[in-house]
């Protein structure tokens, strides 16, 4: 009977990443069906504001390791902490988001206590006690359903398959403390400094991507300035309707993707291009403005899990795979969407 | 019998499809649109090989095989007609004939730096007045000591402008017995003062590419550069033909490949009449035909290929290859814009610039209607091949690597 | 310096994929090297040069299926060992650890040992982790540069990314890395290259000549399929103005969770 679910709080200098508080949504949701407890791992430094959060989204328990030595991530450290709250807590499942850290903990949390992971899961059955995780194989070409024959049972969590429970403020419960014999001495890295990560999101790692096509440079109400010839008007109307989808992407945390047409009108650069000649994508939302939808781009984007569509033309092919069309003039339509998604994210 | 590709083979295939699709695809409808060769290609193939690569390694060549340099075409051509042209002028109208014909002195002076992509080489032998009816040419290499003084212009001639070196065949004997005895053939370095040469704009097709003319004022050659004797200039030529058929044969079988892939991918896609149109007959037929002429296009220019390695002569082998390829290069892509519909019509797509390039192949390197003539003389026993002073040389491991 | 990359084999990511009878079938694509290596591949054949050294191609995997390793010789790697053994078959993620493991100690003095980030099937990026915690050395995952590499004294400085910020990581040698595609374009194998990696002979080593029984493997995969593809059934957002129009479909995508 599976009755102890321990989540392990991914987190970077206090912030935790939010698909760690789906795998504690997760193991609090299964310890209420088995009659169990879920607890959550958290080790770092200044991390106790994480371990209240914790009690929000759905922890019984906190086990928990405040040390500088755990300060900045590296594996070692924190797989030694993982073995050592493992053996003491005797957790009958482990669950990691699949982010960087994530995944590298979950490994050698399974070489240390002699047992299996597995990894990027989906799915997760678990009737009877008996774990059953589904996952995508060969770029979600095909899905394997595998088992573990030991425990604890390790499972990492691909990210936003599961809810992210509602927190709830007035929870609570208790911190176990965990003793750190970690020497910093003894730890084989150290980090030197930081770099911060390039502005804007990479187009191939994006979950949300927002792309503008050709219709990009078509706004019948915009005026280019007087100076400018044909192609220079053209290209700066352009630039008026990406800052539109810039816009957008702002809000949404995401990349800007656009169509062959658009890069090879010169309104935008080709690392932005989707599509057969460009990069292919697979987000989660793939919002095409103005795009046609010609069969090079489709390639391109094809797999993404949720596509919208926003064209002028009824007849566009896009219509023929968006999951959600818009018809309309994307210069009218994305102020507006924008305000709302920043007003529901915000909120 | 073995019919599938070595290891070797393979690796090649994989190494060539990568780079053109890494590095030329994502660029050349736009650089078809614009028109001339996009000038990294022809450095980046030198640096990778590829300029050399059917060429002993003891004349700067990668060494490798015949086949290989089909299996180069193929891909190249995958991705644009213009890439491959590359190769059939440059390593197989020049550096394979020079293979073929040249003394030691000219493959060390000229052989080496082609094969390893320091100059680059094209074929003149085509006129405004002369194509098929090659015998017939109008330029003329006048004796004069130890040199040659070249006159006449040339015309249809890939890479003309950016080539450093040209094979060039002209009438050295003004009353031969027989029109095709007075011809010779030259190495012309083309900084040579009296030669001029530009850029033929507004072509139907291969666009991407370069072609040009070359005008010969008064140009001096010396003796040496003769390749092969003075007056064996058509059989220098012919030998030319057959290297740079075999690379339009595979490389008409690429774009066959090409036409038949994009048409899969869009047929999937596209909907009508309440399904895919890849389920409906009338479009399955076109791609049938299209995977059928795949299949036999490259099984006849493999076969070139294999014979090239033997040592055995393939004049006819090359010449069917090239006709079959290239007729069914420009079936397929035509029939690839038909099932792509309107968008066929299109530059967003590719399938148009493959039918437009799929039509020069059909008129150059010897017309189809000339293959047809050779054909027909082989079937019907009115030509034996006579062995020729020179052959190209068998494929060697050995001494080529 | 002995620089050791894992290498693998996988099906042509262009490869249609199937279940016949209940086995994973890529048809007749081809198999090549997972494209991931590549960057290791050429990470070590850098740091080779740089520092004077040898790479060594390591391949776990079914004897004949050589393509993975031929890439990588190709490429440039100096030599190349194979381990393949019938009890292996099924092996999962740790068990293929401890063996790559037993096989880095058998190939013995590598100043550094190279994985791709992760493999096109399977998809896990667990075995350079737990490769390393096996064999007690660091584990410098997620490798996009190599700032200084200094073997005479055993340390070595990298940039690890993650999803915040990257990391300049200090670690001792020797020390198991993950490359990530950031770390630059592989270069593509030479014709020479190919024609020495056609011919290449290399050891192919049994699970008896790294003197280990067969380790347990604790993963099942009871079941394999084709995901249900589902029609997209499109929806128009209806609307009197661009305004009713947004708010609708904010709701819909709401309701979607990809927001």
């Amino acid at each position: 009977m599976t009755k102890k679910i321990l989540a392990y709080i991914d987190h970077f200098h206090g912030k935790a990443q939010s698909s760690s508080w789906e795998a504690l949504g997760l193991a609090a949701v299964i310890a209420k069906d088995l009659g169990g407890e879920a607890a959550a791992l958290v080790l770092g430094e200044g991390v106790n504001a994480l371990a209240e959060s914790a009690f929000h989204y759905g922890a019984d328990q906190v086990l928990l390791a405040d040390n500088p030595v755990l300060k900045e991530f590296r594996p070692e450290p924190l797989a030694d902490m993982i073995a050592q709250a493992a053996k003491e807590y005797q957790p009958d499942l482990i669950l990691f988001p699949t982010t960087s850290r994530g995944r590298t903990l979950a490994g050698m949390a399974a070489v240390d206590l002699d047992t299996g992971v597995m990894v990027d899961v989906i799915a997760l059955d678990w009737t009877g006690g008996e774990i059953t995780a589904t996952r995508p194989i060969y770029a979600g070409k095909l899905m394997a359903k595998l088992t573990c024959s030991t425990t604890p049972q390790i499972i990492t969590l691909r990210t936003r398959a599961f809810d992210k429970p509602e927190p709830d403020t007035s929870r609570s419960g208790s911190i176990t403390y965990l003793d750190v014999g970690v020497d910093t001495d003894a730890v084989a890295t150290a980090i030197s400094s930081l770099q911060e990560k390039g502005g804007g999101v990479s187009l191939s790692d994006a979950s949300v991507i927002v792309s503008g096509g050709r219709g990009v440079a078509l706004n019948p109400s915009l005026e280019p300035p007087g100076d400018l010839d044909e192609e220079a008007a053209d290209i700066w109307k352009a630039e008026q309707g990406f800052a539109l989808v810039q816009g957008l992407a702002d809000v949404l945390g995401a990349a800007v993707g656009a169509s062959r047409a658009a890069v090879d009108a010169k309104y935008i650069e080709y690392e932005h291009q989707v599509g057969q000649t460009g990069k292919v994508v697979s987000p989660d939302l793939y919002i095409a403005c103005g795009v046609s939808g010609a069969i090079q781009h489709l390639a391109g984007m094809r797999s993404s899990k949720v596509i919208v569509a926003i064209n002028k033309d009824p007849d566009a092919p896009i219509f023929n795979f968006a999951r959600f069309g818009l018809v309309g003039d994307m210069h009218a339509i994305l102020p507006p969407l924008t305000e709302a998604l920043k007003e529901y994210l915000a909120g | 019998m073995d019919f599938g590709l070595s290891n070797e083979h393979q690796m090649v295939q994989r190494m060539v499809r990568d780079f053109a699709a890494k590095e030329v695809l994502p660029t050349i409808q736009e650089q078809d649109r614009v028109g001339g060769m996009a000038p990294f290609v022809i450095p980046r193939m030198a640096e990778l090989g590829i300029l050399g690569i059917t060429i002993p390694v003891k004349y700067g060549g990668q060494g490798m095989d015949y086949i290989s340099l089909g299996l180069v075409s193929e891909e190249l051509e995958f991705v644009d007609t213009s890439l491959r042209v590359v190769i059939s002028v440059h390593n197989g109208l020049t550096c394979l004939t020079i293979l073929q014909w040249g003394t030691e002195d000219q493959k060390k002076k000229y052989l080496v730096p082609l094969a390893k992509g320091e100059k680059v080489g094209c074929g003149a032998f085509t006129e405004p007045g002369a194509g098929s009816d090659f015998a017939h040419i109008q330029s003329t290499g006048k004796k004069n000591g130890q040199e040659y003084i070249l006159n006449g212009e040339k015309m249809w001639i890939s890479l003309a402008t950016i080539a450093d070196f040209a094979v060039v065949t002209v009438r050295t004997d003004q009353e031969p017995d027989k029109a095709y005895q007075g011809l010779s053939t030259f190495l012309v370095d083309l900084d040579s003062p009296g030669v001029t040469r530009g850029d033929i704009h507004g072509k139907l097709g291969v666009r991407a590419g370069s072609t040009g003319w070359i005008n010969f004022q008064d140009v001096r050659v010396p003796a040496k550069n003769l390749l092969g004797e003075e007056g064996e200039g058509f059989k220098v030529t012919m030998s030319a033909f057959d290297s740079g058929r075999y690379t339009v044969a595979a490389g008409a079988t690429g774009l066959i490949r090409a036409a038949l892939d994009a048409s899969k991918s869009y047929a999937e896609e596209r909907n009508a009449f309440g399904g895919k149109i890849s389920d409906f007959q009338l479009i399955q037929a076109k791609i049938a035909h299209m995977a059928l002429d795949y299949q036999a296009a490259r099984l006849l220019y493999l076969k070139a290929g294999w014979l090239k390695n033997q040592g055995i002569r393939n004049t006819r082998e090359t010449s069917a290859a090239k006709w079959y390829a290239t007729d069914a290069s420009f079936r397929a892509a035509a029939e690839a814009v038909q099932i792509h519909g309107a968008y066929g019509f299109s530059d967003e797509y590719p399938v148009e610039r493959f039918m437009r390039n799929a039509k020069g192949a059909m008129i150059y390197e010897g017309s189809n209607e000339i293959q047809s003539l050779i054909q027909a003389d082989y079937a019907l026993d009115k030509r034996r091949d006579k062995k020729i002073r020179r052959e190209l040389p068998q494929y060697d491991h050995q001494t080529w690597t | 310096m002995k620089i050791i990359v894992c290498v693998k084999q996988v099906p042509d990511t262009a490869a249609t994929m199937t279940v016949d009878n209940g086995a994973i079938s890529w048809g007749d694509a081809p198999l090549i090297i997972n494209p991931w290596d590549e960057f290791a591949v050429e990470a070590a054949l850098n740091l080779a040069a740089d520092q004077g050294g040898e790479v060594i191609a390591l391949c776990l995997g079914k004897e004949g299926e050589t393509e993975a390793i031929k890439h990588a010789l190709a490429m440039g790697a100096d030599s190349a060992v194979m381990v393949s053994d019938p009890a292996l078959k099924g092996a999962d993620n740790v068990a293929a650890s401890k063996v790559l493991a037993a096989a880095i100690q058998k190939i013995g003095d590598a100043g550094m040992v190279l994985f791709g980030q992760q493999s096109v099937d399977t998809d896990t990026g667990l075995l350079p982790v737990q490769v390393a915690r096996l064999l007690k050395w660091p584990s410098l995952t997620l490798v996009s540069k190599f700032e200084s590499v200094n073997p005479g004294d055993g340390k070595i400085q990298v940039l690890r990314s993650m999803e915040e910020a990257s990391q300049v990581v200090d670690s001792d040698l020797p020390a198991v890395v993950s490359v990530t595609k950031d770390y630059g374009e592989p270069r593509y194998p030479s014709f020479m290259g190919i024609r020495k990696a056609s011919k290449a002979e290399f050891p192919i080593w049994s699970l008896a000549d790294l003197g280990i029984d067969p380790p347990s493997s604790t993963i099942g995969w009871p079941e394999v399929s084709e995901p249900v593809q589902k029609d997209v059934v499109t929806e128009i957002i209806e609307g009197d103005t661009p305004e009713e129009k947004a708010k609708s479909l904010v709701e819909k995508l709401i309701a979607e969770k990809v927001l």
